[in-house]
């Protein structure tokens, strides 16, 4: 099967991902919940209720409703925005980018750790180092990421002074939701690089590479690192879309930074089923793209791997 | 005479299994510090004097080891925003936490196991509906559809728990699949089968205990993995709502104080921390004892 033809199943496979959460997300919010409660207050009397009900289209039957939501989706258009009433794609585009960056940040310093840290340790197993990296990656994993970043708001933020608390403008507010993001990665990631490599440094091609006087740097450099990446990429990719999906939500909340996983956050609690629907269709496009993303770039470093 | 030696090794791995486990410090550490914690937990009011609810407005944010008024016990880890003794509600909060996270993982655990045996076990069209679904839902944005799960039906431990639950199927599916394909090519089933035993009964006899142990270590890091869920979905809002309360939501709660009272902050997340931290390396331990082909030291 050729490279385009893979792509090509891939990109339907997508389109059928995002088919079914779409459905199933509308079909939910629509049995299960009503937004006329939440939208309207409590003293709102039965004609008010019954009114909105009709501007939002919530009283026609379901399946009218779905397939017009469907229709009006394949083009992208998701409808305005019951809270903020604008269209909802300009919405995401106003929160999507900046949390995509701020992402993207918290990857680049997991990954600037996390790989010449494991590679040490694998190393010096059992040094001062190796200890390090082992406490570094359990508090990544363990504790409560929005816990790290109230945290570390406090120490450098509050006491210090050296950081803003909350908040956007500058590349300063940048600094402490990406490092507060960036532990659990860095956690995850430096596990799998310092396994992987004690791996690799132990197979027979390695030792032969040192038998005939490959030196270690090159040895590392053209044939060790490359084995260890298919790990490491999924680890990077799978990382990127949790955070994405709405993990980052409670640090951005911590830090009053308006990206897309605190949008996700008030778009729920307001249920505000357009910009929700729009959340939805865009986080499960990013998902599969990413996933395809990593499975290409399996190909690049493992040559074996064709598809 | 052949019995005699069944027995005989039996009693034999298990002397050296606990040896082993005494030697792993790190695990031996977390069994027992995880024990405690469950104990303080569960028996609350044997460890503290003071009510989950109980407020004492002239006692808000009182510092941790100040004196209780009224001829009460030290508040060890000071009071909240409304004066109520952290550390009991650390501990009541603590059953809801672990509820939640080990309530999630059963679940999980059981659709998972049921739909991945048989999509292993008995393949073909069963397997390729079964695995579309798991890879379509490793696709989703589980996260947000749990988020709106819980707010349609109303926040909440109950729902919280239904929430939760529809992400936490997959792994148990993808693994049990695995294991049973395995099992399935095994020379034991087949004789199973060429002896006339029926497939309910070579599933629940001979496959399914020869896949525990991974499916035990992914069972404790899970559950570990879903109490941190708990404390992020409830400091958002979308779980346990008060006067309920679990480590999360007085994390949530607690948040507004930081820079007054930063106690109320610190302690619920080195709990939380804790906790997760024990079972992970109770599970890595159980893996790597278990596993033939995980390296033994």
């Amino acid at each position: 099967m050729g490279m385009g033809k893979y792509i090509l199943q891939r990109l339907a496979f997508t389109i059928l991902v995002v088919l079914v959460i779409s459905i199933l997300v509308f079909v939910l919010t629509r049995v299960v919940g009503n937004p006329v409660d939440i939208l309207l207050p409590l003293t709102a009397t039965t004609e008010q209720r019954e009114l909105l009900t009709k501007q939002l289209g919530l009283d026609r039957p379901m399946i009218q409703q779905l397939g017009d939501f469907l229709k009006s989706a394949a083009t992208l258009d998701f409808g305005d925005s019951w809270t903020q009433r604008r269209p909802s794609m300009e919405v995401i585009f106003d929160y999507l980018p900046i949390s995509a960056l701020l992402i993207l940040c918290a990857m680049a310093i997991a990954v600037l750790v996390a790989f010449p840290l494991g590679i040490i340790a694998a190393y010096k197993r059992g040094s001062l180092l190796d200890r390090f990296l082992t406490v570094l990656s359990l508090v990544g994993i363990c504790m409560p990421p929005f816990w790290i970043g109230l945290m570390l708001m406090f120490f450098f933020a509050v006491k210090l002074g050296w950081l803003p608390t909350s908040g956007i403008g500058t590349w300063k507010h940048f600094i402490l939701p990406a490092v507060t993001i960036s532990f659990r990665p860095m956690g995850n990631l430096a596990q799998i690089v310092r396994y992987e490599m004690t791996q690799q440094l132990g197979e027979m091609y390695a030792i032969t590479a040192r038998a005939k006087g490959v030196r270690e740097i090159n040895l590392l450099r053209k044939h060790a690192l490359k084995n260890i990446m298919t790990s490491s990429i999924t680890m990077i990719g799978n990382d990127y879309c949790k955070q994405l999906g709405g993990l980052s939500a409670a640090v951005e909340v911590v830090y009053g930074f308006p990206g897309f996983g605190h949008l996700i956050k008030e778009t729920i609690q307001s249920m505000d089923y357009p910009l929700l629907q729009a959340e939805v269709f865009f986080t499960a496009v990013i998902v599969c793209l990413i996933n395809l993303i990593v499975d290409i770039l399996y190909a690049a470093f493992d040559p074996r791997i064709r598809y | 005479m052949a019995k005699k030696n069944t027995i005989k090794n039996t009693a034999k791995k298990k002397v050296t299994l606990w040896k082993r486990f005494r030697n792993n410090k790190a695990a031996l550490i977390a069994c027992i510090v995880l024990i405690v914690l469950l104990t303080m937990i569960f028996a609350a009011s044997v460890f503290t004097s003071y009510n989950v609810n109980t407020s004492d407005l002239r006692a808000r944010l009182s510092p941790p080891g100040t004196p209780g008024r009224a001829g009460n016990s030290n508040h060890i880890l000071g009071t909240d925003q409304l004066g109520r003794d952290l550390f009991a509600r650390l501990l009541y909060g603590g059953r809801a936490s672990l509820r939640v996270g080990f309530t999630v993982t059963v679940i999980g655990a059981i659709i998972g196991i049921v739909l991945g045996l048989s999509a292993g076990y008995f393949g073909g069209w069963t397997d390729m509906i079964i695995m579309r679904l798991v890879d379509i839902w490793s696709s989703a944005p589980t996260l947000l559809i749990a988020m709106t799960v819980v707010m349609i039906m109303g926040p909440g431990e109950g729902n919280l728990i239904i929430a939760l639950s529809i992400a936490s199927w997959t792994l148990f599916c993808r693994m049990a699949r695995s294991q049973a394909l395995v099992m399935r090519n095994s020379p034991m089933v087949e004789s199973g089968h060429a002896i006339g035993v029926s497939t309910p009964q070579i599933m629940s006899k001979h496959v399914a205990p020869n896949i525990l142990s991974p499916l035990v270590t992914t069972f404790v890091i899970e559950t570990a993995h879903f109490i941190n869920a708990e404390a992020n979905l409830s400091f958002l809002g979308f779980g346990v709502q008060p006067p309920d309360t679990s480590w999360g939501l007085i994390l949530g709660e607690g948040r507004k104080y930081l820079v007054q009272a930063p106690w109320i902050v610190i302690y619920p997340g080195l709990v939380i921390g804790i906790t997760v931290l024990c079972l992970n390396l109770i599970g890595d331990w159980i893996r790597d004892e278990f596993d033939p082909l995980a390296v033994k030291h």
